[in-house]
This record gives C-alpha cells, sequence and structure tokens, in this order.
C-alpha cells in the first residue's frame, strides 16, 4: 500500500498521490468498501465535515485520527447510516447508508463512541440477544473468546471493567459476522494495559479479514493498528497515507541532537552544521535530510577534539511531530 | 403467550441445530412471507425473554412492579379490615384486588417501562440495538410484551392472595372480561408509556415526573379508595384519564355479583383511545439516541 513517493510536501499534494497508490493497490487488494466523495454536514451554524473524500478497500484497517470536535464522529454516524448529510456521495458495502435496510445492517456491526452494555445481563446473555437480531450469527462462546472475555462469561455486565466492557461491545458489533466494522474511539479513557488488550482484538479482526473503520484521537493508536490512516481537522482531510508515508513523513528532515560539552559553543561546530543547528535549551538540534553524512561530519568533529557526546540522539520524525504539524491551529 | 414461547423454543432449537456454516442465505426474498412472520414473532419473544431477565434481575423494579401492589394489599386489609365496604356491600377486599391489579398493571406497563426505556437510551442501548438488523417494532413489542407479562404475573399473584387467603369471590363467567380489560389496559399504558419517553430527556427525571403525575390519579381513580365518596368534578376529572378506565374495567369483571362477561365496554373504548394517542405520539416523536447526542 505504500506510496511510491513524488518529492512533493504540501498536505493536498501527498493526499493525492497516495490516492492514485490506493487505487492501483486496489486492483489487487479488491473492491471498494467505503467509497465518500464530497461529503459535508452543517449543522445550523457550524459547517462540522467540510468536504470529505476517502476510499477504505476491503481487509483494510482504517484509522481515522483527529482531535475532538474535528468531525471523526459525525462523519462516522454518517456512513453507520444514524445521521444524514447536507451534501455529497456515499457508499458503503455499496448502498447509500440513508437509506440502509435490515440486510445491509446485517452486514455491517457498529461499536459507538458511547454506549453502555445491557442492565441485568450476563456477558454471554447479551451475547446470545444480539445473535438473534442477525441472520448468520457467529457462535457467541467464539465471540466472547475472540475479545478475550471468556472469564467473564458468566459475569453480569454490571461489574465489568471500562475495558471489559468496551470489548463486549466490540464483541455484540462482531457476534452477526460482518464485513464491516465501525469502531468509533475504541480505547477514550483506558489505562494503557487495557489499550494493548484492545489493540490485540483489533488487530485479531485482521486476521478474520473483516473491514474496519475506526476513529481515534491517538496517534500511537493509529500507528499500531491501521494499515492507512486519514488525519481530518476542522472537518478537513489534512493528510491521508501509510502510517510511514502519512503527511509526507518518510520525506521529512530528521533531527540529530546532543547536549552541548561545558566550554564548546556551537560556533565551533563546521559551518555547515552550525547552519542547520539550533539552540533547544542545553541541547543543540541540527535538522537533516541526509542523517547518516551529519552525524558522521558530527563525529569527526567531536573526536578531533576528544569530545564526547554520550546523550546524541538521531530521530526519525514521529507520527506525532507529523499529526500535530498538520492539525496545529485547528 | 404460551403458545408464542412455545414457538419460540422450537424456532431457537431449529436454529442452534443448524450447522454452523456461513454459507450466504438463500435470498430473503425468496423466503415465504409466513415464515417471516413466524421469525419476526420469534425475535418479539426473543427479546421479551432477555427483558424480563433484566426486569427480574433489577431490584428497585422488582420491588416497586412487583412487591408493592403486594404490600398494599396486605396492609390495607390489615388496616382498614375486611369489613363490607361502599354502597354495594362488599367484601373490602374484593375492592382492593382489582384497584391494585390495576396499579400492578400501571406500573409494569407505564412506570417501569418509562424508567427503563428512558434508561436504556440514555446508556446508548437503544441506539446500538438499532445499529442491527433487528426492527424498530420488534423492539417495542418485545419490550411490551415482558410488561405484559410482569402485569398479568403480578395481579394473578393479587387474585391468589385474595382468592385464598381474604376469601374474595372470583366469579368464573367473568375471565374473558377480566382478561381482556387487564390485556387492553396493558398495551394502552405501554403506548402512553412510549408517548411519555419523548417528553422525559434523562432516566434522572423519570422516576419524580411519573409519581408526580401518577399518585394523584391514583387516589381519585378508585386505586386506593372506591372514587363513590369524592367529590363530583374530581370524579369528572378522573373519567378523562386512562387510570380510572382501568381500575373501572377490573372492579366491574371482578365484581362477585357480575354476571355475563364482565366486559365494559365504555371502558375498552377509552383506554383504546388512550393507547392510540398515545401510540401516534410515540411514532412521531419517539427517539432511539440519547438527547445528549442529539446536539
Amino acid at each position: 500500500m505504500s506510496a511510491t513517493a513524488p518529492s512533493i510536501h504540501a498536505a493536498a499534494a501527498a493526499n493525492l498521490a497516495d490516492d492514485r497508490a490506493g487505487d492501483r493497490a486496489g486492483d489487487r487488494a479488491g473492491e471498494v468498501v467505503i467509497g465518500v466523495s464530497g461529503l459535508h454536514k452543517r449543522y445550523d451554524e457550524l459547517e462540522a465535515v467540510r468536504g470529505i473524500d476517502l476510499k477504505v478497500r476491503r481487509g483494510e484497517i482504517f484509522a481515522f485520527l483527529g482531535p475532538n470536535g474535528a468531525g471523526k464522529t459525525t462523519t462516522v454516524e454518517i456512513l453507520e447510516g444514524f445521521r444524514g448529510r447536507s451534501a455529497g456521495q456515499v457508499s458503503v458495502l455499496g448502498v447509500d447508508p440513508a437509506h440502509a435496510d435490515r440486510h445491509w445492517r446485517d452486514r455491517v456491526g457498529v461499536v459507538l463512541q458511547e454506549s453502555q452494555p445491557e442492565p441485568g445481563l450476563r456477558v454471554r446473555e447479551c451475547l446470545q440477544l444480539y445473535a438473534g437480531y442477525y441472520t448468520h450469527p457467529r457462535q457467541p462462546e467464539e465471540t466472547i473468546a475472540l475479545v478475550g472475555l471468556r472469564p467473564q462469561a458468566e459475569v453480569p455486565t454490571e461489574r465489568l471493567s471500562g475495558g471489559q466492557r468496551r470489548r463486549l461491545d466490540v464483541a455484540l458489533a462482531l457476534i452477526g459476522d460482518p464485513e464491516l466494522l465501525f469502531l468509533d474511539e475504541p480505547t477514550t479513557g483506558f489505562d494503557p494495559s487495557a489499550r494493548r488488550a484492545a489493540w490485540q482484538v483489533v488487530a485479531g479482526l485482521r486476521t478474520l479479514g473483516k473491514t474496519v473503520l475506526l476513529t481515534t484521537h491517538y496517534m500511537d493508536e493509529a500507528e499500531h493498528l491501521a494499515d492507512r490512516i486519514a488525519v481530518i481537522a476542522a472537518g478537513r482531510i489534512v493528510a491521508q497515507g501509510t502510517p510511514q508515508t502519512l503527511g509526507g513523513r518518510d520525506r521529512l528532515p530528521a533531527t540529530i541532537s546532543f547536549t552541548l560539552p561545558t566550554g564548546v559553543t556551537p560556533q565551533a561546530l563546521p559551518a555547515d552544521l552550525q547552519a542547520r543547528a539550533e539552540r533547544d535549551g542545553d541541547r543543540l538540534v541540527l535538522t537533516s535530510q541526509h542523517p547518516l553524512v551529519h552525524v558522521r561530519r558530527l563525529a569527526d568533529w567531536a573526536l578531533a577534539r576528544g569530545l564526547d557526546l554520550p546523550d546524541l540522539d538521531v530521530r526519525r520524525p514521529s507520527l506525532e511531530d507529523v499529526y500535530l504539524h498538520l492539525t496545529r491551529g485547528n | 403467550m404460551l403458545l408464542l414461547y412455545r414457538l419460540y423454543q422450537r424456532l431457537r432449537q431449529r436454529r442452534s441445530s443448524a450447522p454452523a456454516t456461513r454459507a450466504p442465505a438463500p435470498a430473503r426474498a425468496e423466503a415465504p412471507a409466513a415464515g417471516r412472520t413466524v421469525r419476526a414473532l420469534g425475535l418479539v419473544a426473543h427479546q421479551a425473554r432477555f427483558e424480563l431477565l433484566g426486569f427480574v434481575r433489577n431490584r428497585q423494579a422488582r420491588f416497586f412492579t412487583v412487591a408493592l401492589p403486594v404490600i398494599f394489599l396486605v396492609v390495607f386489609v390489615g388496616v382498614f379490615g375486611n369489613d363490607t365496604a361502599g354502597p354495594e356491600h362488599v367484601k373490602a377486599s374484593t375492592y382492593y384486588v382489582p384497584g391494585l391489579s390495576a396499579l400492578a398493571i400501571i406500573a409494569a406497563c407505564f412506570v417501569n417501562l418509562v424508567i427503563s426505556v428512558t434508561t436504556q437510551r440514555e446508556l446508548g442501548i437503544l441506539k446500538r440495538r438499532r445499529a442491527t438488523p433487528v426492527p424498530a417494532w420488534v423492539l417495542i413489542a418485545g419490550r411490551t410484551l415482558s410488561a405484559m407479562v410482569v402485569g398479568l404475573a403480578v395481579m394473578t399473584v393479587l387474585l391468589a392472595i385474595g382468592r385464598f387467603a381474604y376469601g374474595v369471590h372470583l366469579p368464573g363467567s367473568t375471565i374473558p372480561g377480566v382478561l381482556l380489560t387487564a390485556v387492553v389496559g396493558s398495551v394502552a399504558f405501554c403506548c402512553l408509556g412510549y408517548a411519555l419517553c419523548t417528553a422525559i430527556s434523562s432516566a434522572d427525571s423519570a422516576q419524580p415526573m411519573l409519581q408526580a403525575v401518577m399518585l394523584p390519579l391514583y387516589f381519585i381513580s378508585g386505586v386506593f379508595i372506591p372514587s363513590v365518596g369524592l367529590p363530583d368534578w374530581l370524579q369528572q376529572v378522573a373519567r378523562v384519564f386512562p387510570v380510572q378506565h382501568l381500575a373501572d374495567g377490573l372492579h366491574h369483571a371482578l365484581d362477585s355479583a357480575a354476571s355475563g362477561s364482565g366486559i365494559v365496554w365504555s371502558d375498552l373504548g377509552i383506554l383504546a383511545l388512550w393507547a392510540a394517542v398515545g401510540l401516534a405520539v410515540a411514532l412521531r416523536r419517539f427517539t432511539w439516541t440519547p438527547a445528549a447526542a442529539a446536539a
């Protein structure tokens, strides 16, 4: 799925390039499961979604990444058939979700951003209840095991932890054996171990061949789980790509940083290194498109003077750096 | 009811014994209409079964819906005695049993339904159910059926206590009248319950709102005390509302002096009218999503 990157930096252009790469990959990976073009949603004064285009292909785990209030949930609820739209084309499993019928719902699983378990029921009973709604449900036992709740199968839902409740939500969305699964902020408010457990469940969906659209405001979650990511800010998609290429991440400069040894000033550095240096407190940060060359220049300079740079750090931009850059000002 | 349950059991067996393959279904358009109806009715029973399970495990619901009418019966007879009362000189317990049966039906089909449905809506449970292929009417019918089962069961308990503990005479000929009145009343109050859910935004405000509306109505509608002693204008007010007609219908059907079927058609008619009004409001305004998320 990775785009052969042309040397362009503008987010919009990168977006376009990736879309083309996606089309090529799509010939192999299969049909478009979710197709959106020119989607707008207006609430009175507020325009929550301002022209979104995206494609999700069969078997993909697609992350919709953005800060709170960026329009993620609005978009997903339109795709789920819970909300109308102001303008644009939407097709999910070949159907306009605004006219979703029971046959369509039979093929789609939904984990809402906020929903509590059925009061008074045990985990297994919840799954039995929901299994009755579908034409070809999975086995409740197997689905409980899939989300790692087997030890809790007989536990009343009121006694589940937050993470366990969310996994029950996922199990309820899976019980109908859907082709497509929507996960709206599946781990918001989780502690780290609960998040890891939830990630395992989502990663397990890949082996089942499910197509997954998940929303999140955690970069690491998108990076860990998704084949492709779309970053949404203020109702627009500002970048789209794989976790490696998103926002031109693979082409952004690396940073080389170290603490200046006592008595050494930045002016002591060779001129070409000085030109890329910026002070950050005690540290000096060099920005470089060719980190190997510049690390070597730096090493030669330091060794010749008998200097050690014990905290030398060479770093690629993280997805977080890219994300913060993309969503800045929104 | 029993028939429906049998049907449901058979359907369940059929489903669980089917091979666990995931072969694509034959197009459902080919399924005969009768088969689809049977499946839908089975699904109503399925829904009702789990709603009942949730009800039985809810202590508050159990107390207000099951225990309270029974406690009232025992306390009323204990406090006021079981002497004859009213202009027709019937045993006091003969009066309390139908009145409290009306209370039980209203508690199950109206009060408990409104509280549980608004709670489920607030917790996102109704929305999640609507994300599945289950038809909306199945969810509503299933919840209504579970409320009717509870209401009729508590009424049966009250009748049994009245008959065996207090010697209330139960006329056999009016059993159709008792059942019909109870069923029509149940349906009417379920419809009104769903209608009221459209006016209540949060589960917290459901309980006080319900008590504020229902307590005065219970007192002027002959649920606790005979309404013949009330001022005329108050009786006129009570006659507008459905509580009085359910209580009156059950009083007549359980009147030891009654003969024939014991059906009071005017009461049933007014209950049906209220049912229609409730249904119309619910159909137009009932929402499945939490109020906060609608913004």
